[in-house]
C-alpha cells in the first residue's frame, strides 16, 4: 500500500528496570509522533518512565541464515559464563 | 531515598504516585472524606461539580463514537485513551455531585437518569464530529479551556474538588498535546487537510464565546470555582501559538445565540443532544436494575 506509515519498533524502559526493553511496533508518520502512538500503545497501565521508538528500517540486524556462524561457536565455552562466583544477596538485577 | 546500596539508587525505586482517590469501582470517591467545607453551599458545590463533570462525560461519549472508525489503529487507542480519561473526570465529579447536594446518588442516577434539560454541559462538548479534523479542532478548544480552568481549581476551597482538579491536569496537557499535534499536522498540511481544517474551525468557533460565560453559580462559588472569563486570555494565547504554527487565522464567525436566554450552563441545548443522550442512556433505562 503505498502512502502507509513507516514502521517504528518501540522499547520501553519501566520503572524499576535498569535498561530499555523491546515491547512491540507500531506506524507513524514521524519521530515525534510515534512516540506519542507508543505511550498511547505500550504504556496504558502505567509500565514505563522512558520511551524509544527507531525506525525498524534502520535497525541492522544479523541473518537468520548466519545464526550458526554467528552463535554456535560460544556453546561449548562455559569458562566465559561467570557462574563459579557467589553474588552477594544485596546485589540485584543479576 | 537509601544511598547506602548503590544498586537501590540505580533501580530508580522511588515512586511518587499517590493514591488521591478511593480504590472502589463502585464508587470512584470511596474512602475519602467528602464533608462540604463550612461555608460552601452545597447545592451550588453539586451544580458546579455537575458542570464540570457533563462536559467529561459528554465529550468522552463523542470520542467513544470514533472507536472503529478512526483513520489508524494507533489514533484509534489515543482517542479512547482520552475519552476513558475524561470519563474518570467525569465519574469523580459526578459522584462528588451525589455527596455535595446531600442525596448521596451515585454517579450512574446523574449519567443515566436526568433528561436533557437537567444537563449542564457547554454545548461544545455535545456537537457532532462530521471528520477528523472537526474532532482534534473541538478537543483542542476544550482541552485547552478545561485545562486552564482546573489548573486554577487545584487551589479550590473544596479539598475534593482540589484533588480531582489535581489528577487531571496531567491528563488533559497530554489531551491537547495531541490535539494540537494533529492541528499543526492537518493544518500546515496538503491543500486538501488545510482546507478541512479551517472549515473544522469555522464550524466550532461559535460555540467558544459560550465557554467563558460566567454562570450565576460560578460567581456565588467564590474560591471554591474558577470564573471561565479569567482564563480567555491564556486560552487566546494558546490558541493563536497553536494556530499559527498550523498556518491558520482565528475565525471570525459571530457566536451562536442561545435559546430563550439559556445556554448549555443552564440545560440547553442542541438538537443534537437529544440523540446523543438516546444512545447514551437507553440501555440503563431498558434494564434499570442491571449492574455492570
Amino acid at each position: 500500500m503505498t502512502g502507509e506509515w513507516p514502521l517504528y519498533e518501540v522499547f520501553v524502559r519501566g520503572k524499576r528496570g535498569l535498561n530499555h526493553v523491546h515491547v512491540g511496533s507500531l506506524r507513524a508518520a514521524d519521530d515525534d509522533m510515534a512516540l506519542h502512538h507508543a505511550r498511547d500503545l505500550y504504556t496504558r497501565r502505567n509500565e514505563g518512565v522512558s520511551i524509544w521508538v527507531v525506525k525498524a528500517a534502520d535497525i541492522a540486524a544479523s541473518s537468520p541464515d548466519e545464526k550458526d556462524p554467528f552463535f554456535a561457536p560460544s556453546a561449548d565455552k562455559v569458562y566465559r559464563h561467570p557462574t563459579f562466583y557467589e553474588i552477594p544477596e544485596n546485589v540485584p538485577h543479576m | 531515598m537509601a544511598f547506602d546500596n548503590a544498586y537501590e539508587a540505580l533501580a530508580d525505586a522511588h515512586d511518587d504516585a499517590r493514591w488521591a482517590f478511593g480504590t472502589g469501582f463502585d464508587n470512584p470517591l470511596s474512602g475519602v472524606d467528602t464533608t462540604v467545607p463550612s461555608g460552601v453551599d452545597g447545592e451550588d458545590l453539586a451544580q458546579y461539580c455537575l458542570m464540570l463533570g457533563d462536559d467529561a462525560l459528554v465529550l468522552s461519549h463523542r470520542l467513544q463514537q470514533w472507536c472503529t472508525r478512526a483513520p489508524e489503529l494507533e489514533d484509534e487507542v489515543a482517542i479512547a485513551n482520552i475519552g476513558l480519561d475524561l470519563l474518570g473526570q467525569a465519574r469523580l465529579l459526578l459522584a462528588r455531585t451525589g455527596r455535595a447536594d446531600g442525596s448521596g446518588r451515585g454517579e450512574d442516577h446523574y449519567a443515566y437518569f436526568r433528561g436533557e434539560h437537567e444537563f449542564r454541559n457547554v454545548r461544545l462538548a455535545e456537537r457532532e464530529h462530521a471528520d477528523f479534523a472537526q474532532l482534534v479542532a473541538t478537543v483542542l478548544v476544550l482541552t485547552t479551556w478545561r485545562l486552564a480552568v482546573f489548573q486554577r481549581l487545584q487551589a479550590s476551597a473544596d479539598p475534593v474538588l482540589a484533588a480531582i482538579a489535581q489528577k487531571g491536569v496531567n491528563e488533559l496537557t497530554y489531551h491537547r498535546d495531541y490535539a494540537a499535534q494533529w492541528v499543526v499536522r492537518l493544518g500546515d498540511g496538503t491543500e486538501t487537510s488545510h482546507a478541512r481544517t479551517v472549515a473544522a474551525f469555522d464550524e466550532v468557533w461559535p460555540l467558544v464565546a459560550e465557554l467563558f460565560e460566567p454562570h450565576d453559580v460560578e460567581r456565588r462559588l467564590d474560591g471554591v470555582a474558577v470564573d471561565p472569563a479569567e482564563v480567555r486570555a491564556e486560552f487566546d494565547d494558546v490558541l493563536a501559538q497553536v494556530l499559527s504554527a498550523a498556518t491558520l487565522e482565528t475565525p471570525v464567525v459571530p457566536a451562536k445565540a442561545g435559546v430563550a436566554g439559556g445556554k448549555g450552563r443552564n440545560g440547553r441545548h442542541t438538537e443534537q443532544m437529544g440523540y446523543l443522550l438516546a444512545e447514551l442512556q437507553s440501555v440503563a433505562r431498558a434494564y434499570p436494575e442491571a449492574t455492570w
